[in-house]
């Protein structure tokens, strides 16, 4: 009887087998691995916040009557809040007065928003600062100061950015760099718009916050 | 009140004609904290403003503000401001703004505040500007 030249002996058939389920098993693996991937993928993409939606409205500060305040003192009230520091002689009272524009032009409502002005510079924007300082501007701005470590975690949660910067000709040596942003944020914290001063008339953002409220 | 009329000037003719309008100036906020002033300037030939001295501060440097693409802003000081001839340059909040330094006192609105700019052709102009509120966005107009 003629021997098959390359039969196999069922011992390495059984190998062989085992061979071919063991590839089989990981190559379906990987497709349903990288399947996952893509459809997981691309679904976690869709829900990954954007730098914008990470803006919360978390702080624990002091405010210019020298209370310690965090964001839950305003939960039941939308905020307008705007980082600056007050040797700041022109973008800050620029845009702190068109902030109190926009709460006059409120009306009855002006009471639904609190105008926040947090400084990113408490080394010289005390309490007493703050205090003359905001009230210059409007009888309901909030001033917000605190520690070097409590500003810069505010700053964070807003996703905002400062920073102190060394020059011979600004007062004390040296100036803040600051966002010029006002941003707008929901009684819960969350939040809702940014703005830039220039980037419309108090009416139009006066407009804008009535419809939302 | 002080009327717009007290925006005198007195130009003297020196080597450049420097024209200086619309000039006018914020309340400061607390004394120790620097005031701004603005104004537009139109020289007929190329010229350089270089220096402004004020009695009630101690120190007027022009600044410049520039906004990053992430929205920060950042204050630098400008040596001398070029005055290209026959352009305007206007300092307006926002922008460019002569930063008052070392206040002897606490700018009040209402006031007037006199400056002294010198420029780099030798043209020496003393202005007197109205001191208008600390949040104002623009000379008065009449």
């Amino acid at each position: 009887m003629p021997t098959e030249p390359h039969e196999t002996p069922p011992k390495s058939q059984l190998l062989r087998s085992i061979l071919w389920a063991a590839a089989f098993t990981a190559l379906a693996g990987v497709a349903i691995y990288s399947g996952l991937e893509m459809y997981l993928g691309n679904g976690s993409k869709n829900v990954r916040y954007s730098g914008e939606a990470a803006i919360r409205s978390e702080f624990s500060l002091t405010d210019h009557t020298g209370q310690d305040v965090t964001q839950a003192d305003y939960s039941d009230r939308w905020q307008m809040v705007f980082f600056g520091f007050t040797n700041c002689p022109d973008i800050c009272p620029t845009t702190l007065a068109y902030m109190a524009s926009v709460i006059d032009l409120l009306g009855d409502d002006a009471v639904k928003v609190a105008p926040i002005f947090i400084t990113v510079d408490p080394e010289r924007d005390t309490v007493p600062v703050m205090a003359e300082y905001v009230s210059v501007f409007h009888p309901r701005l909030i001033g917000l100061t605190g520690t070097e470590v409590q500003v810069a975690e505010a700053a964070t949660n807003f996703r905002t950015w400062y920073e102190r910067t060394e020059d011979d000709s600004a007062p004390d040596g040296y100036f803040m760099a600051h966002g010029g942003y006002v941003y707008l944020m929901r009684p819960d914290g969350a939040f809702e718009a940014v703005y830039q001063e220039g980037g419309q008339p108090p009416e139009v953002l006066a407009q804008d916050i009535l419809e939302k409220l | 009140m002080i009327p717009l009329a007290a925006l005198t000037m007195w130009p003297m003719t020196a080597q450049a004609d420097v024209t200086i309008s619309d000039g006018w100036a914020r309340a400061s906020i607390l004394a120790s904290r620097p005031a701004a002033a603005y104004l537009t300037l139109r020289s007929d030939e190329d010229d350089q403003l270089i220096g402004i001295t004020t009695p009630i501060a101690g120190h007027v440097t022009v600044h410049g503000v520039e906004t990053d693409a992430n929205g920060v802003s950042r204050m630098s000081a400008i040596e001398a401001l070029k005055l290209p001839s026959g352009e305007t340059v206007t300092l307006a909040p926002g922008g460019m703004h002569l930063m008052l330094m070392a206040l002897t006192e606490k700018l009040e609105e209402g006031t007037v505040l006199p400056l002294t700019l010198t420029f780099a052709s030798g043209a020496k102009i003393e202005i007197s500007v109205p001191v208008l509120g600390p949040g104002a966005s623009g000379p008065e107009k009449e």
